[in-house]
């Protein structure tokens, strides 16, 4: 800081531009990396920012953006969850076998789905507070244990097929004149950000999961169930894989490998998003930016069309920089 | 302030740099009727120019054996003797699976047990699942090995390469070995079965898209992943087809056979491109993927290329698509069966068992459009008269 400051010889700007430079502390870092992906993105392919092809981005982007936002209460809660990957790849399986192309099972379906995804993460939460397993072996547990199940159940190749009332949340969307189709991907991304964003950062319980995660200690002393807050937070991940994984089947079909990796990506996104493994910090708000650049990463890299094993290097190399810059940031402003 | 702005000054350099640098395969912006293509790139290092010769002339060659059991034919076999191998009673056959990991393999795996039921002289069929493993698969032949029990050893690698050793292992053992799917580098197998390959399978798909295609249509290639022998022989032979007809290949893209990203890409060619007129693909499991992704933008699915999956065959004829097939049938699980039949009762098999590889095309979709199995299920099994069919291959009686 020392070296940054100028001497004060015109004292109006220097003010307005110290100003405008506090408001620019103030956005999340994350925000202004994605920023500079989407301008570097629109610099190539300038109808990326007319408003269909931006909301068809943001429609790839809802499944990760989902499961982040789900996630993001078990990283700040100090807890991990691995589970969520194999998770959506069961909702898509387990959709498609019992749906079976019916549009008249999906009204049962979806209901059905969040009641499993919910127990799910209720058994995360158990076995991790209860039992004492660290959530990031009895995650891992429970993904191989979904995976395990879903390969025996489906024989590994999945059976069935989902049908278009279904497929329809994560494929179609709203006409709306002059500006094409609003997807309700889109549109369930935003009810659930806002949902989310509110549960943690405007409720007693959202203050309690940052205590929960910040300091456990200080947190049962002063009344707050650790125990059943961290169980909550792997219940909301356990929902918002289920959502994820219903806008993924809809957005691709039927495929066995449906939410390989998702488990990954979804935690690379909360962390970009400034979040701190091992918990008390980090921001729905946040964990959205971090989902949506790596999403646009992707995009971006597509672009300039390099080839797919440098792709990766430079892919892991933004994400390590970006990471480095919010952690950077997240020092420097206490 | 000043450090992060200057990692994202170098991040953002050396994006720009690594763009500029790989020119050959970047996109480059034409005028005003939409870029130029980024063409087809050089050569795969796996391209070797006898073998596709070969493959392209084995297209055409009417093979030996009866037609309505393709799993039994062979393109022009040299056969060799067996009697060595003559054995009497009843055998143990034993087989090292590189993985079941795919539905193409489970589809096949399925067809295989069906295959060992049908004959009696077979007391069992000890199978190991090396699970995509290299290390596994090596060790897993070990064990077959020192287990003594083994009539016959069937061998599906799961890499050419290290695979290898284990296999001249095996026939150092004094055991008759059969190789299928993917080869080795060693002729000591008994036979080793496979379809015609890569090459023919990326030919057909390449020269209807050149021919269906209009004049200076634009074309996307879309790839699994690149240094697989197998679906490297199939984007060479397509390569050699385009450039030869002087299309415009307007991109050549890597999708990790995962759904949303061929979505994703063909969105972004189609914003960048406006229109795209012909989709060549390596494998099938994605084509439907890359189908809607052309629907979802409110576009006609122009000519576009997939395999025998049920989910693309039904979409094909529900959508009546300009489309073709090419296969990589899973009936060759059947043959090895029989190969180590034939072997242990000293019966001639050929060397290199090559077998037919059809395609699907319009005039005989309706035959392989089986609506009672499941999306993923792979037309060709030539399992359809076996008992268990189809309720052991996932489908509805």
């Amino acid at each position: 800081m020392t070296v940054t400051a100028p001497p004060p010889a015109t004292a109006a700007p220097e003010r307005s531009a110290s100003r405008a430079w506090r408001l620019l502390r103030a956005v999340p870092p994350i925000w202004l990396v994605l920023a500079a992906v989407i301008v570097l993105i629109a610099w190539r392919n300038p109808t990326f920012v007319e408003p269909a092809p931006f909301l068809a981005f943001l429609r790839r982007c809802a499944p990760l953006a989902v499961l982040a936002a789900g996630q993001v209460f078990v990283i700040i809660a100090g807890e991990f969850d691995l589970s969520v990957g194999a998770l959506v790849t069961a909702v898509v399986v387990v959709a498609a076998r019992l749906s079976d192309g019916d549009a008249g099972n999906t009204w049962w379906l979806i209901p059905l789905l969040l009641a499993g995804g919910a127990l799910v993460g209720l058994v995360n939460g158990l076995v991790t507070t209860r039992l004492r397993v660290p959530s990031f072996i009895a995650t891992l547990g429970m993904l191989l244990v979904l995976s395990g199940a879903v390969f025996l159940w489906s024989g590994g190749a999945p059976r069935g097929s989902l049908a278009d009332n279904f497929r329809q949340f994560g494929r179609f969307g709203v006409e709306i004149p002059g500006l094409g189709q609003l997807p309700y991907a889109v549109l369930i991304l935003v009810a659930i950000g806002v949902g989310l964003w509110l549960l943690l950062s405007h409720t007693r319980f959202g203050h309690q999961v940052y205590a929960a995660g910040g300091n456990p200690r200080a947190a049962g002393l002063s009344g707050v169930d650790v125990r059943r807050v961290r169980t909550a937070a792997f219940v909301i991940s356990g929902l918002s894989a289920v959502v994820a994984g219903v806008l993924l089947g809809g957005f691709t079909g039927v495929t066995a490998e449906a939410g390989v990796g998702y488990e990954f990506q979804a935690i690379a996104a909360v962390v970009l998003g400034g979040a701190v493994l091992g918990g008390g910090r980090g921001s729905v708000g946040a964990a959205l930016a971090g989902a949506l650049t790596l999403q646009s990463v992707f995009t971006l890299l597509n672009l300039l069309g390099l080839a797919k094993s440098l792709r990766d290097a430079v892919q892991g190399l933004i994400i390590i920089g970006a990471a480095a810059y919010a952690a950077h940031r997240l020092r420097r402003s206490g | 302030m000043r450090h992060p702005l200057r990692t994202m000054l170098a991040v953002c350099g050396a994006a720009a740099l690594l763009a500029t640098g790989c020119t050959s395969t970047a996109p480059e912006e034409g005028g005003d009727d939409g870029p130029a293509g980024s063409g087809t790139g050089q050569q795969s290092s796996f391209f070797v120019q006898a073998d596709y010769d070969e493959q392209i002339a084995q297209r055409a060659v009417t093979p030996t054996g009866p037609a309505d059991q393709p799993w039994l034919q062979a393109i022009s076999p040299q056969l060799v003797d067996t009697a060595k191998y003559k054995k009497a009673g009843k055998h143990t056959i034993c087989f090292s699976n590189a993985g079941v990991n795919n539905p193409w393999r489970v589809v096949g795996w399925t067809t295989m047990q069906a295959e060992a039921k049908l004959h009696p002289e077979i007391a069992a069929l000890t199978a190991v699942d090396a699970e995509g493993k290299d290390d596994k698969q090596i060790s897993d032949i070990d064990g077959l090995l020192a287990s003594k029990k083994c009539s016959a050893l069937i061998v599906s690698p799961n890499t050419t390469a290290a695979l290898t050793p284990a296999v001249e292992k095996a026939c150092q053992a004094g055991l008759p070995v059969i190789v299928f799917d993917r080869g080795v580098n060693t002729d000591c197998p008994v036979t080793f079965i496979h379809p015609i390959g890569g090459y023919a399978f990326g030919a057909t798909a390449a020269e209807f898209l050149t021919d269906k295609v209009k004049k200076d249509g634009k074309i996307l290639a879309l790839r699994i992943l690149p240094g697989v022998d197998v679906l490297e022989t199939r984007w060479a032979a397509a390569k050699v087809i385009f450039d030869k007809a002087d299309v415009d290949v307007v991109g050549v893209e890597f999708t990790d056979g995962d759904a949303a990203k061929v979505k994703t890409i063909v969105n972004d060619y189609l914003e960048r491109h406006g229109s795209i007129d012909g989709v060549w693909m390596d494998a099938g499991a994605t084509s439907v993927a890359a189908a809607e992704a052309f629907e979802d933008a409110g576009q006609k699915v122009p000519v576009i290329t997939g395999e025998d999956q049920q989910d693309f065959l039904r979409l094909w004829q529900e959508k009546k698509l300009t489309a073709v097939a090419p296969t990589y049938p899973t009936y060759q699980w059947r043959t090895p069966i029989v190969a180590a039949l034939d072997i242990l009762a000293g019966k001639q098999v050929p060397k290199e068992w090559v077998l037919p590889q059809p395609t699907i095309t319009e005039e005989n979709l309706g035959q392989y459009v089986l609506p009672q199995l499941p999306p993923l299920h792979y037309a060709l099994c030539g399992c359809e008269k076996m008992p268990g069919f189809p309720q052991n291959w996932g489908g509805d009686q």
